[in-house]
């Protein structure tokens, strides 16, 4: 059964983009069977009916895929449970008496929209620099005809488990958005149907990274944010590929062994 | 009936229709196609897939989404799997049996020539997502791995651990992406649209609102595509993101496209069961769980001792038992139902003793613990942050919740509604999935229709519009619509009344929930529809929409939605009175077999219950339209899955 917690929240509170914030404090009594985005919803029922302004904050599977939320929970990005997106933090994790400070992603490649939202479409930019396998509708072959070895299948889901959520900025003292980037890249890197062109994918997507957002210098606080507990090899191996495509004559691409 | 419902099924024997049709068509030459502006409305599995393959064709295409990104919809939330016809177990899979399972498992309420050709273009969805490097779970010798999903006897599931629809959705996504850099395709990111716009009878672009700056605006096109998902949010709780809304489906209905079996919605039975009156959403757990987990409750009511003290003799297997060849893989509506008698007896487990146990101990000591967390690790990690409790070593508690709605807009064999130029894709239409939805079919429709369908049949409307520009927007048909959007945005401001949006949603929830949920009958239904009027009488004079509409709002993003739910709820409840037999997940109690099962009424109700809009009425002004079901390739028959 459920116990009930008294908690002081302190929350970022900023009109838009271009005004200054500030943290307002809260006093609410929740569940601990809530969720954390749940205690958020009850804290703005009792805002609207009190005539203030609720808070804003992205969400909205609220079962930690879609990547839409997220806030820094005490300055942790994702909040103190590991492996676990804001929306699936449930109240059991904190105390009677907690006082909780909640914030928006801070990077300058993530401008504030309003309260706890962000503008995260830098990541989109990175995706459409090269973050996909260029096959037409249609133009594909059988999918058995290409044998993938089941340890690379499993690796490329690894990577492929990023939500885009952007804790990996959030939690980087850089701002660097390089976990992003070396998941969604390795994942096509590390298949045989995107070797055709992993060099210009690897150098397209870490440039557009850059223009962006901050560099790696390997705190490896994004792999300790992550709510899908992506790991930082993937940037070793970005890296690898990055330095290769600055190498690779790239008219002699179709020359190269695969792997 | 005054619309004309002819779904234009091609001739032809079923397995040739496709293919003469696609031969048939008017085609756009390549040349041409640069000409057409197509827009498209949802960027899930059907909008994306559809927006990335008309940019690849050369269309101009717009493509609107009210996410921050593409990424975001709700397909991406989809776990078990994908099913196609590849037969790669040698298990006697072909494209026939998809077909046929799927019309069985809708309980013969879909046209037959729709799901022929789902099935057909399964195996080119799993090629293509292959290609894309979509991660597909493989097998030691590197081909791609299947599992076997409810309503099947056959393994054909494809799957990327517990994320399939998230690795499908990227992959859709991504091709967008690429289509996003070379400029085929211009990208509205949170951007709804609150308004379908005609012209002449044909629909001709939309209305949105800018979610950032609260701009309404106007945009127009030579067609117009929704893949804008379906209602299962009319409940308030289900397994749906909390954005998922019926407005795009809703107002292209009363702009004159046919809303086709409202009241068919999936009632999904594994998900975590409610724990207190705060909870926000539901979450599902993968049917895929029903693999290997066993379902039962305690023989007596109100047992309260933990599940690992009540002896294996007086535990009730009872889907095993009721149902030996199928056990625990039955049909959802079937599983659901069986959960929901159980939890009525009483013998419900859990805190609520709202609950049935999903139990994986057997299958831990056959198979090992570590073969179990490798197929179901991640939906056993996420059970435990929700509830507390560990899977390994206490059984999940699971109960139904709503989870897809298989009505939505009619549409003909080319995806097209009664609205000439509209399309609906995916979800928002009500064409491959009868009364029920087989496990692992949504993704498998939302890409066929993306992919491979729109594109190809959005070509025969096109050809005929080839010389014409758009409907320029300062036309009266787009200013009209602009100002009774704005209207409506105000109205909502000014009632400044004392409860949330949330409220309302909530009440209605439960009104849905309780009378037209898992089992109806007629005195729930017209109660319902005695309580929906005032619900949103009250709503309209009572609720509370602070801040600016000028600007980022998101009480006003969810006030135009809810009061979309509120009208479309009465119709789903009318729908649902009307249809006097049990299919699917449409259970009328009045309608059951002396075993308790649904019982359907094919001389009566072979139909597709077509709605037309009358009037702000909806339960009187509303026109039903039937589309005659006819069977020439499966026989009728009570479904029986013992």
């Amino acid at each position: 059964m459920s116990n009930m917690l008294n908690l002081t929240l302190k929350v970022w509170r900023q009109d838009g983009p271009d005004t200054a914030g500030q943290f307002q404090t809260y006093k609410t009594t929740v569940a601990d069977d809530a969720s954390f985005l749940e205690m958020l919803d009850y804290v703005n029922e009792e805002l609207i009916e009190a005539d203030e302004i609720p808070i804003s904050f992205d969400h909205d599977c609220r079962e930690g895929i879609c990547g839409s939320c997220g806030v820094m929970i005490d300055g942790r990005a994702h909040g103190p449970q590991k492996g676990t997106a804001t929306c699936q933090l449930h109240m059991r994790q904190f105390s009677d008496g907690d006082t909780i400070e909640i914030e928006p992603w801070r990077a300058a490649g993530f401008p504030i929209i309003k309260d706890l939202v962000v503008n995260r479409a830098a990541f989109d930019r990175i995706i459409e620099s090269g973050g996909y396998i260029s096959v037409t509708t249609g133009a594909a072959e059988e999918a058995n005809a290409i044998p993938i070895p089941k340890h690379a299948a499993d690796a490329a889901m690894d990577a492929a488990a990023c939500i885009g959520c952007g804790a990996c900025v959030a939690a980087c003292p850089n701002s660097a958005a390089n976990l992003f980037t070396a998941a969604k890249m390795q994942q096509l890197n590390m298949l045989p149907q995107g070797q055709a062109e992993r060099y210009t994918r690897s150098n397209d997507m870490v440039e557009r990274m850059e223009q962006f957002f901050g560099s790696c210098t390997n705190y490896g606080e994004c792999q300790e944010a992550c709510p899908k507990e992506i790991t930082i090899d993937f940037i070793a191996m970005m890296n690898r590929d990055y330095v290769k495509s600055q190498l690779v004559n790239r008219r002699r691409l179709g020359e190269k062994k695969v792997g | 009936m005054t619309l004309n419902l002819d779904a234009h099924i091609p001739e032809g024997p079923l397995a040739d229709k496709w293919t003469n049709h696609k031969f048939d068509l008017n085609l756009v030459a390549p040349n041409n196609r640069r000409k057409f502006e197509v827009i498209v409305v949802g960027t899930g599995l059907a909008g994306a897939g559809a927006a990335a393959t008309l940019g690849e064709l050369g269309y101009n295409v717009k493509v609107f989404t009210y996410h921050d990104s593409p990424r975001r919809a709700h397909s991406i939330a989809a776990q078990g799997g994908i099913n196609a016809a590849k037969n790669y177990r040698n298990d006697g899979d072909s494209i026939f049996r998809l077909f046929y399972d799927t019309i069985k498992g809708g309980d013969y309420r879909s046209r037959e020539a729709n799901v022929y050709r789902l099935a057909e273009v399964s195996n080119n969805i799993i090629d293509q997502a292959t290609a894309q490097g979509v991660p597909f779970a493989r097998e030691y010798g590197g081909g791609l791995d299947n599992r076997s999903f409810g309503g099947a006897q056959v393994s054909r599931t494809f799957y990327a651990r517990g994320q399939t629809g998230q690795q499908l959705l990227l992959g859709a996504y991504q091709a967008l992406a690429r289509q996003i850099h070379l400029g085929t395709v211009t990208l509205y990111n949170r951007t709804e649209m609150l308004d379908l716009v005609l012209h002449e009878g044909r629909a001709v672009g939309i209305t949105t609102r800018d979610l950032l700056n609260g701009e309404v605006s106007s945009h127009s096109g030579h067609a117009v595509l929704m893949a804008t998902g379906g209602y299962g949010n009319v409940y308030f709780l289900s397994t749906n993101a909390k954005a998922c809304n019926v407005t795009a489906t809703w107002r292209a209905h009363r702009k004159g496209a046919a809303f086709a079996n409202p009241s068919y919605t999936q009632i999904h039975p594994t998900c975590i069961p409610p724990a207190d009156e705060f909870q926000s959403k539901l979450t599902l757990m993968s049917e895929s769980l029903r693999n290997d987990g066993r379902i039962w409750v305690p023989d007596a009511e109100a047992d309260n001792r933990a599940a690992a003290d009540i002896p294996e003799d007086e535990r009730d297997y009872y889907l095993e038992r009721k149902y030996p060849s199928f056990g625990n893989l039955v049909p959802r509506d079937v599983a659901s139902r069986n959960a929901k008698t159980v939890v009525d007896e009483g013998r419900g487990i859990g805190p609520l003793n709202n609950g049935v146990y999903l139990d994986f101990g057997a299958a831990m000591e056959r198979f090992g613990v570590d073969t179990i967390q490798e197929r179901y690790g991640n939906l056993f990690d996420m059970y435990e942050r929700i509830t507390g409790e560990n899977p390994y070593e206490v059984p999940m508690r699971i109960y139904p919740a709503t989870h897809y709605t298989m009505g939505g807009l009619w549409v003909d064999y080319n995806l097209e509604t009664t609205v000439p130029g509209l399309f609906a894709l995916g979800e928002a239409n009500f064409s491959d999935h009868g009364a029920n939805r087989l496990g692992a079919s949504a993704l498998m429709q939302g890409l066929a229709d993306g992919y491979f369908v729109a594109p190809t049949t959005l070509a025969g409307y096109l050809a005929d519009w080839l010389g014409t520009d758009p409907v320029p927007i300062d036309d009266p048909a787009f200013t009209e619509s602009h100002t009774e959007t704005q209207d409506r945005i105000n109205r909502l401001m000014s009632i400044n009344g004392t409860h949330t949006v949330d409220h309302y949603h909530r009440e209605l929830g439960k009104v849905i929930w309780e009378d037209c949920g898992m089992s109806r009958n007629r005195a729930g239904l017209e109660r319902a529809l005695v309580e929906i009027p005032q619900i949103r009488e009250q709503f309209w004079t009572d609720v509370k929409v602070p801040g600016d509409p000028n600007g980022w709002n998101q009480s006003l993003e969810k006030a135009l939605r809810v009061a979309d739910f509120m009208e479309m709820a009465e119709l789903k409840v009318r729908d649902a009175l009307h249809r006097e037999e049990s299919c699917g997940g449409h259970f009328r109690e009045e309608h059951q077999t002396a075993e308790g099962e649904a019982q359907r009424d094919d001389e009566n109700f072979a139909y597709v219950a077509a709605w037309e809009y009358g009037g702000e009425d909806i339960q009187n002004d509303a026109v039903l339209n039937k589309e005659p079901l006819e069977f020439d390739n499966v026989s009728l028959t009570q479904r029986s899955y013992k």
